[in-house]
């Protein structure tokens, strides 16, 4: 069975994101950019179902500028075996990467589809339910735990009030959450070898995929600014600010 | 506009997510509702009471007991036919749902709105919250999950809406309910808190973080978060985490005890009316967006304050 993991390059989770004074983005230059977190966790997947022999390859495929190709190396080098870079300067919106992604899977025939839940760019929480309703497939969204069994695939998801587990028919999507697992650090000779890994590099075009935004951004602005307050010198004074807020009595 | 509410329930009861849904949807037009589920006409009747309500649809059937969204999706789709907007709060299963209902219609989803400033016009929140976008929708249909904490709560009475029964669009046989674990709970619910105290990474381990935290919380009468930090130690359950991608809360008070505050923590409790932050290093973040902030050990000054209250 193959395993095609979608990874999006993003500003690195550990940057403080600027807006820019003219409001019309986040500032992206120089800034440092990494992997999603949450796609790192569906490659470390991917990955660890072909060492358990479940899996028999896994493809990692992004949709982005030519630098995203730095983010499917890191795949690769992590341990997916080939790469898909579909190229294009355009902001792509979660139904276009659905769109297009539905299209490799065409191609690739793949028995999961495991991608990260959301982006920490845009915070959509899309792309995995979109893909899943265009290919009439199901969906394990949100997962800290997947376990392959024949062609089904049972899935433990973290919903609001705990865990609830599914069973899906394969091929099948899943959406990665923050406790599936630990993701490996790509080791030095394993970053070398993945330099001579395949990469495929594709445009919108080549698919026929219309890719063009159907949300338009007006403005983006920095949320109102909380400020600090005071600090207090110890519990008896931190008691009394309580009372007098109502809070205890 | 005509819109299509998703009714958020459990064990028979409307929950305070869809009453922040419902008053977001009466800013576009109509509000319609949808209660899908398996002997759910409880939560039909409790539905229809809400204040403004129109028409409450009904999908009563074996097929929708566990709400998976290769079932429900259809429906909403085939419902959609005569509705303008699909409205979904931003819960787990609003999440997993509307997506999949927003690709079957070749719609753009317009996730976590904040704000609705026209009828194709919303700010949501972008880079876990670090910037607010305004975007404008050119789909036809809309397909919108809401942010429960910034829309004020519908009332539940005072709405006169008629129940109406839909057609079960049926099992498609492409997944099943397991089961679940599902933590009862001693205390309110996070996400509808007035209170709540919530603990990090160093309170040390389990235990410790309910011998610390869950008597303060009781004396105040919270509901308990924690830390992404304190869940991935396996402290508490995954239910508990506050952040961009756990629960997004704003009580009237927040209490983080040894959290340092994250960006992706205060993503999800910024908002909060008064954060109070007890932290032993005096450089934590936290006490930036801190209103009253108290620099100490926790171990020492938690007890100690849940002694006095």
């Amino acid at each position: 069975m193959k395993i095609l993991v979608p990874v999006k390059r993003v500003i690195d989770y550990n940057v403080k994101p600027r807006v820019k004074a003219d409001g019309t983005g986040v500032d992206l230059a120089n800034v440092k950019m990494s992997m999603n977190p949450f796609d790192e966790i569906a490659i470390e997947e991917a990955i660890r179902l072909k060492e358990k022999g479940v899996a028999t390859e896994v493809i990692a495929v992004s949709i982005g500028v030519a630098k995203a190709q730095e983010t499917l190396r890191t795949s690769l080098a992590m341990g997916a075996d080939r790469a898909i870079l579909i190229q294009t300067d355009e902001e792509v919106e979660p139904l276009g990467v659905a769109k297009l992604l539905a299209k490799v899977q065409e191609e690739e025939g793949a028995g999961l589809i495991i991608l990260g839940k959301q982006a920490i760019d845009d915070d959509s929480n899309q792309t995995g339910q979109m893909l899943a309703a265009l290919l009439n497939l199901p969906q394990g969204t949100f997962a800290s735990k997947v376990e392959v069994e024949g062609d089904s695939v049972s899935v433990t998801r973290e919903v609001d009030g705990g865990l609830e587990t599914v069973k899906l028919s394969t091929p099948a999507i899943i959406t990665t959450d923050l406790r599936l697992n630990e993701p490996r650090y790509a080791s030095l000779p394993n970053i070398m070898k993945a330099k001579s890994k395949p990469l495929a590099q594709k445009t919108p075009a080549d698919y026929g995929v219309d890719i063009s935004a159907r949300l338009e951004t007006l403005k983006v602005v920095e949320p109102p600014k909380r400020t600090a307050g005071v600090k207090v010198a110890d519990v008896d004074e931190l008691v009394a600010k309580l009372k007098a807020m109502g809070v205890a009595a | 506009m005509k819109t299509l509410v998703w009714v958020e329930h459990e064990g028979g009861a409307v929950k305070d997510a869809t009453l922040s849904a419902v008053t977001a949807a009466a800013k576009l037009g109509e509000v319609h509702l949808l209660v899908v589920g398996e002997g759910v006409s409880a939560v039909a009747d409790a539905a229809a009471k809400i204040a403004g309500v129109g028409k409450v649809h009904v999908a009563d059937d074996a097929a929708f007991g566990h709400a998976l969204a290769e079932n429900v999706a259809p429906l909403i789709v085939e419902l959609m036919g005569h509705h303008d907007a699909f409205i979904a709060p931003a819960t787990s299963n609003g999440k997993n749902i509307a997506p999949r209902v927003a690709a079957l219609l070749d719609v753009m989803q317009i996730s976590d709105i904040l704000s609705v400033e026209s009828e194709d016009t919303f700010t949501r929140p972008i880079y876990a919250g670090n910037a607010i976008a305004t975007v404008k929708s050119k789909d036809a249909k809309k397909v919108i999950t809401v942010r429960g904490t910034a829309f004020e709560k519908a009332e539940r009475d005072g709405g006169s809406g008629t129940v109406e029964a839909v057609a079960s669009t049926g099992d498609k046989g492409l997944s099943s309910f397991v089961g679940a674990e599902i933590a009862k709970l001693e205390r309110p619910e996070l996400t509808s808190a007035k209170i709540i105290v919530s603990g990090g990474r160093a309170l040390k381990d389990g235990p410790t973080f309910e011998e610390v935290i869950f008597p303060l919380a009781d004396k105040l009468g919270a509901a308990v978060g924690a830390s992404r930090a304190a869940v991935d130690a396996g402290y508490v359950p995954n239910d508990y985490q506050v952040g961009q991608t756990g629960k997004i809360v704003a009580p009237e008070v927040y209490v983080a005890v040894g959290i340092s505050g994250a960006i992706q923590h205060l993503a999800g409790m910024k908002d909060s009316k008064t954060i109070i932050a007890i932290n032993k290093d005096e450089d934590a973040p936290i006490f930036q967006v801190a209103d009253i902030g108290l620099v100490g050990d926790l171990f020492k000054v938690v007890p100690e304050l849940t002694g006095k209250l």
